[in-house]
């Protein structure tokens, strides 16, 4: 048995769109998708997403490139002799059938017999909690509920891979953050593999083993959370991953992995590290993250620093986020509250001169994207 | 005075339904009524209603003569009339569901565009006089009509010999007729019940291993019953009152309640009878339409789109 649950080898997909010009919603996309992981694909709106997902599924096909589904190509395979389920976004529930009859219904077009459909929907009403309203029709039901019956309608099936196209999307902030750990869980339980598409990267980063950042019908960058959010290898997912500033300069030295820039707007060189080759002289952003930089009233010992001036501040109890004006530019900083104290003093105020520092680990030096 | 109005609100609701509450009396309730009144009268002499109270036009409806109801005295004629009517009712709307579904269907899975095109050829026809279109029909049937014509000289083309088919006047050019002027009436509600089912549903059915046949039995037809139902009862109906394409493509034939109705007050002159006929008429649609609802409800989701 092939190690891959899905794989997909450089396909594109291309619409031909009504104002003549045909646009690749996906572009050369390479994945290869382990057994029982939980994959997420992230990225903003239009980026290929869900032409992906409807590819692996077998509502699209490929106009170039091939789907392989453990290890089979899928070539012009209709959806429903592919071994996935999918979950839809609206949910997609058969208005005209009762909970018990949605759920029942991949058990039906599989021909199993009638008592056995009758345990294994009971079994997987049960797993996602809905074991009471197995009568009941979708319109019965709450939008935490129908998005149940849709998830128990698609594992009931024992799918060697579950589709999910932004499945918590249409759920309020509370119920969407219950149902993110709910998800997370059960996929645990069943072991099946998981392809989940968001644009939210908070539940990307909190749910998945990998995440593939998507831009444009690309894939940028597949990797663990940590990986995406501390080794982002480009400006886009460095920007679309949580919070960063940019400073942008030249390269003036590389030793290894540590380089070092010139940043004209602080007219100051700065050293960080780039895991990518760079040569002397060439256009580089440096990305540090908020919580990275360090703030400090008088300018520490032993450590090059640089002056600022606080311009706005704002608490939000966890953190304090401070903006500081740094030679031409601003720079966005967190200071976690360590220290539980009414001190004004303790906390930075408007006007106030300070110190920055930044260490070349947290200092990332990234290539200027070539698209804009 | 005015201020009163403002302020009662029953005296608002009744001047609102006022009109339509003069409009119906007059011309529903007292005509219905006297309908009933002189179904149980006697005809006069001269064509007109003697109003007492006898039975004999139900009598003679069901087959038996005024102080006779021995088997000998027994005869069918208007009994058949009643059954023909309510089995050519019958197909006319299998024959429309059978012929409206699938355009319907081949409608609402059109690009968005061109559905309004083909909505607007289906309701082309009904710009033409209805009983224009029945006289076309008779064009075509007759004789020496369009389709004979055309028969003849596919009949020459081949070297078959071609006798001229005698079409116009048979229960089957009744039946093309009525299924003709209904089928918009078919159309339109299915194609609506067919519209409005979300395509992701198509793609759920086969996400879950249905094949295009099994997703129509299963999640297509059953979501479209509510048009059927609609246009069953947008059909039924008016097809069991008929009278003028019977009329006109049956000719003696094929006579239906409709007709039979129409001869009693025209051209019999007894109101009387015709009034027994049409109050029997009213009865039987309203019961099968009852039982039919209760069965089916009224296709709501349709009329209320
Ligand atoms: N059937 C289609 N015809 C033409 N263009 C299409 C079609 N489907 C998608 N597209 C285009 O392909 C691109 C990618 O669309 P897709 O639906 O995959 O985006 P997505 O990443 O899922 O976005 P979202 O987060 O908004 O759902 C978009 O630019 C979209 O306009
Ligand atoms: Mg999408």
């Amino acid at each position: 048995m092939s190690e891959l649950a899905v794989e997909l080898r450089d396909v594109v997909k291309t619409f031909q769109t009504p104002e003549g010009t045909p646009v690749n919603a996906v572009d050369r996309v390479n994945l290869q998708i382990q057994n029982g992981e939980f994959f997420s694909m992230l990225g903003s709106s239009g980026c290929g997403k869900t032409t992906s997902l409807r590819m692996i599924a077998g509502f699209e096909w490929p106009t170039s490139g091939e789907v392989f589904i453990a290890g089979q190509p899928q070539g012009h395979k209709p959806p429903f002799q592919r071994p996935v389920n999918t979950v839809f976004q609206n949910y997609a529930l058969f208005q005209h059938m009762t909970v018990f009859d949605n759920v029942a219904f991949g058990l039906q077009m599989a021909k199993r017999p009638g008592d056995e459909i009758i345990r294994r929907v009971g079994e997987a009403l049960e797993m996602v909690k809905l074991g009471s309203m197995e009568k009941r029709y979708p319109r019965q039901l709450s939008g935490g509920q129908q998005q149940r019956v849709a998830l128990a309608r698609a594992l009931v099936n024992r799918p060697q891979v579950l589709l999910l196209d932004e499945p918590l999307g249409a759920l309020d902030q509370k119920l969407r953050k219950e149902m993110q750990v709910e998800l997370k869980l059960l996929q645990k339980e069943v072991g099946i593999t998981f392809i989940f598409v968001t644009h939210d990267q908070e539940e990307a980063l909190s749910m998945s083993d990998r995440i593939a950042v998507m831009s444009l019908g690309k894939v940028l960058q597949i990797g663990s959370p940590v990986e995406i959010y501390e080794r982002p290898n480009c400006r886009f997912v460095a920007d679309f991953i949580g919070e960063t500033n940019f400073l942008e300069g030249q390269v003036r030295a590389v030793d290894g992995e540590k380089v070092i820039v010139f940043v004209p707007a602080l007219e100051a060189e700065i050293a960080g590290v780039g895991y990518q080759s760079f040569h002397n002289g060439q256009q580089v952003s440096l990305s540090v993250r908020p919580e990275k930089i360090h703030l400090a009233e008088q300018p520490p010992d032993g450590q090059k620093s640089f002056p600022v001036r606080v311009t706005q501040v704002s608490y939000i109890g966890s953190d304090t986020r401070v903006l500081v004006q740094a030679g031409k530019t601003t720079l966005k900083v967190a200071e976690q509250n360590k220290i539980s104290t009414l001190d004004p003093d303790a906390y930075f105020q408007n006007g106030e001169q300070a110190f920055a520092s930044l260490t070349p680990e947290n200092t990332l030096v990234l290539p200027v994207d070539e698209v804009p | 005075m005015l201020q009163q109005l403002r302020e009662n609100k029953s005296l608002q609701g009744a001047l609102l339904i006022l009109p339509t509450m003069v409009f119906m009396v007059g011309l529903l309730i007292i005509p219905l009524a006297l309908t009933l009144v002189a179904s149980f009268g006697q005809r006069s002499p001269d064509g007109g209603v003697i109003f007492t109270f006898s039975l004999d036009n139900y009598i003679r409806l069901l087959g038996f003569q005024p102080g006779c109801l021995q088997p000998s005295c027994f005869d069918s004629l208007y009994l058949q009339i009643l059954w023909r009517s309510l089995t050519l009712a019958f197909q006319t709307t299998v024959l429309v569901i059978l012929l409206a579904y699938p355009l319907s269907y081949f409608i609402a899975r059109a690009p968005r565009k061109r559905r309004t095109t083909f909505l607007f050829l289906v309701l082309v026809p009904l710009w033409t006089n209805f009983v224009i279109r029945v006289y076309a029909w008779m064009m075509i049937l007759r004789t020496q009509g369009v389709l004979n014509g055309f028969l003849g000289w596919l009949a020459g083309l081949l070297g078959i010999p071609f006798a001229p088919l005698e079409m116009l006047y048979t229960p089957g050019a009744v039946l093309v007729g009525m299924v003709y002027e209904f089928l918009p009436f078919m159309i339109l509600p299915i194609y609506t019940s067919l519209e409005k089912i979300d395509p992701s549903l198509y793609e759920a059915a086969a996400d879950l291993g249905a094949n295009s046949f099994r997703t129509f039995l299963r999640v297509t037809l059953p979501l479209s019953l509510p048009g059927m139902v609609a246009g069953t009862i947008l059909v039924f109906i008016p097809v069991m009152g008929m009278f003028v394409v019977s009329d006109l493509l049956g000719g003696r034939q094929v006579i239906l309640v409709g007709n039979l109705i129409q001869r009693q007050f025209l051209d019999a002159r007894d109101p009387t009878f015709g009034s027994a006929a049409s109050l029997i008429l009213m009865v039987m649609t309203l019961l099968v339409t009852y039982f039919y609802t209760r069965k089916f409800g009224f296709g709501e989701e349709i009329v209320a789109a």
